[in-house]
């Protein structure tokens, strides 16, 4: 199961790759910020294989948190984008 | 017994990957910034969904036999329950905002014929 685990592992991280290219290629603000939402959405289950690759309890607490952060960051970076400030009044 | 449950695992497994993969391929080839939001939107939430699903059935056929085990690892199906729902929740919402931030500050959808961006 462990193998298993390995090769979906390193699946995401070849996903992660690609959307990677589309980070450093993609022309204008809008496509960097997506990708990097993909990225970080990809790095949530990511984090949860290598917590059962590892056995350890502690990465998903770290897979929820990085979730809050990346909802968080997305939004945040959209109401920027889109006002130019991102808290108005 | 175990046998049946590995092989539903695996199979919840290959399909999030395969759906990552497509939504990955996506980003990667389609012409504009809606259609990339598009394929990535909706392939990766399933995905991943599917993915944090069969590591659940994993744990509950695996882990929970254990006897006397720690009160974390005991804690882990929740977490993973709050994972699925949270995805579910966000992923979509964060395309939606980055899409109507690009839309209203002007972002034109490509046509058929124009140059790919």
């Amino acid at each position: 199961m462990i193998k298993i685990f390995l090769a979906v592992g390193l699946l995401i991280a070849l996903t992660i790759l690609l959307a990677l290219c589309r980070t450093v290629l993609g022309p204008g603000v809008f496509n960097r910020v997506a990708a990097i939402n993909v990225i970080g959405t990809k790095t949530i289950v990511l984090l949860v294989i290598i917590g059962y690759i590892f056995e350890r309890p502690l990465f998903f607490d770290i897979s929820l948190l990085y979730a809050l952060l990346n909802f968080i960051g997305t939004l945040a970076f959209a109401k920027y984008l889109e006002r130019g400030e991102v808290w108005s009044g | 017994m175990i046998g049946i449950i590995e092989i539903i695992v695996v199979i919840l497994l290959a399909a999030g990957v395969f759906f990552m993969l497509t939504g990955a391929i996506g980003l990667l080839r389609f012409p504009d910034f809606y259609t990339r939001l598009h394929a990535t939107g909706k392939c990766d939430t399933l995905g991943e969904v599917l993915i944090i699903a069969g590591l659940l059935l994993h744990h509950f056929f695996v882990y929970s036999s254990v006897p006397g085990a720690e009160l974390s690892v005991k804690l882990v199906p929740v977490k993973l329950l709050f994972l699925i729902v949270f995805i579910f929740l966000a992923n979509p919402t964060a395309t939606h905002a980055i899409m109507k931030a690009a839309y209203n500050t002007g972002e034109k959808p490509w046509k058929v014929g124009e140059e790919r961006k």
